[in-house]
């Protein structure tokens, strides 16, 4: 199999390039895009990408895999590779550090925006914040968010106005965060929504969704978030 | 927050909303327009009779002043997309708006004769 890899390295290249290297994939065996680069790294040291858990569950090796973003450890071969061949890019739309490495600051400081932690000023009980069984389930499809940017850079809205618009992580979190009913600061929060960029800047062309390796909406959530900024607003 | 001076309504949700209802407007005016031309004969005096009806000048001009809107919030969100340094987003924003205002003045001395 045919493996064109993203190369770049700041202190040797001048200019980033595409390195094809032929693999002999063992038969028989559907492996995973990370095993490939496991493989590659065998045979050249110097290739550089993150990766941690190798189950899909840190969220370290998101990358661009034929065109597509996606967790390198948990996208089979079948799935991606076409005629024989497999282009592997970085995730689109931030700067490299190194060959797949990117520099996440900007997507982890839009997270940051939207503060993403329980605020309550009300004196804490005993023992915990209760909450129903029904109120729990509307975290569903929020929660699970494992910040892998797999999302938020497949996103054009997000590649041309990275410093403004939240992106589709974000306002998935923004949206946890909003529908908890244990937060007291709905109103704050979205009050630092209501800007013709955090939030509106989402054209819903759906391409979180479609690529998202944990199977979340972050379209359905920014819709929730324009509705309760509707709601408010009168 | 962002903050944000050069589009309609200073609020996301505004723009939004101005978005959808100059398209329900735009959408309803086109639909007209089509079924009126496809079931008329059209003749000079057909056409100046639609015309010579208030509620349709009336109409128009809705439609003209939602187009106006419309434009200024997509060409702004365009501007902000691809035009990065201010001085020329600023301009072309500012030739914009200025060709909208025209449209809409023109518009309305074209309606009623003036």
């Amino acid at each position: 199999m045919l493996v064109s890899l993203y190369r770049y390295n700041p202190e040797t290249d001048n200019a980033p390039y595409m390195q094809d290297i032929e693999l002999d994939i063992p038969k028989g065996k559907d492996l995973m895009v990370l095993d490939i680069l496991n493989l590659l790294k065998e045979k050249d040291p110097s290739i550089a990408y993150r990766r941690s858990c190798r189950e899909g569950v840190c969220g370290s090796d998101g990358m661009n895999m034929n065109g597509k973003n996606g967790l390198g450890c948990i996208t089979p071969m079948s799935e991606v590779v076409k005629h024989d061949k497999l282009v592997l890019r970085p995730l689109p739309g931030l700067p490299v550090i190194r060959d797949l490495v990117v520099d996440m600051s900007i997507f982890y400081k839009q997270y940051e925006s939207i503060q993403p932690y329980l605020i309550n000023d009300e004196p804490a009980p005993a023992i915990e914040r209760l909450q129903s069984p029904e109120d729990r389930e509307k975290l569903d499809g929020l929660y699970e968010c494992i910040l892998c940017a797999c999302c938020s850079t497949a996103c054009p809205s997000f590649w041309w106005n990275p410093d403004k618009f939240v992106g589709p992580a974000g306002l998935l979190q923004a949206y946890r965060f909003l529908a908890d009913t244990r937060d007291t600061a709905q109103a704050e929060r979205l009050s630092n929504l209501d800007d013709p960029f955090s939030v509106f800047r989402c054209r819903g062309i759906m391409n979180c969704v479609s690529v998202c390796p944990k199977g979340l909406n972050p379209t359905r959530a920014i819709g929730h978030i324009r509705n309760l900024l509707l709601q408010r607003a009168t | 927050m962002v903050s944000s001076v050069t589009n309609l309504g200073r609020s996301g949700v505004y723009d939004w909303m101005v978005q959808r209802v100059s398209a329900y407007v735009l959408a309803l005016y086109t639909i007209f327009l089509l079924g009126f031309v496809l079931t008329t004969d059209i003749s000079y005096d057909t056409w100046s009779g639609l015309f010579g009806e208030t509620w349709f000048r009336i109409f128009s001009l809705m439609a003209l002043v939602a187009m106006g809107a419309h434009a200024w919030v997509g060409l702004w969100t365009v501007t902000t997309d691809y035009i990065k340094p201010t001085a020329p987003r600023f301009l072309v924003q500012a030739a914009c708006g200025a060709v909208m205002f025209v449209y809409v003045v023109w518009g309305v001395q074209i309606l009623w004769g003036l």
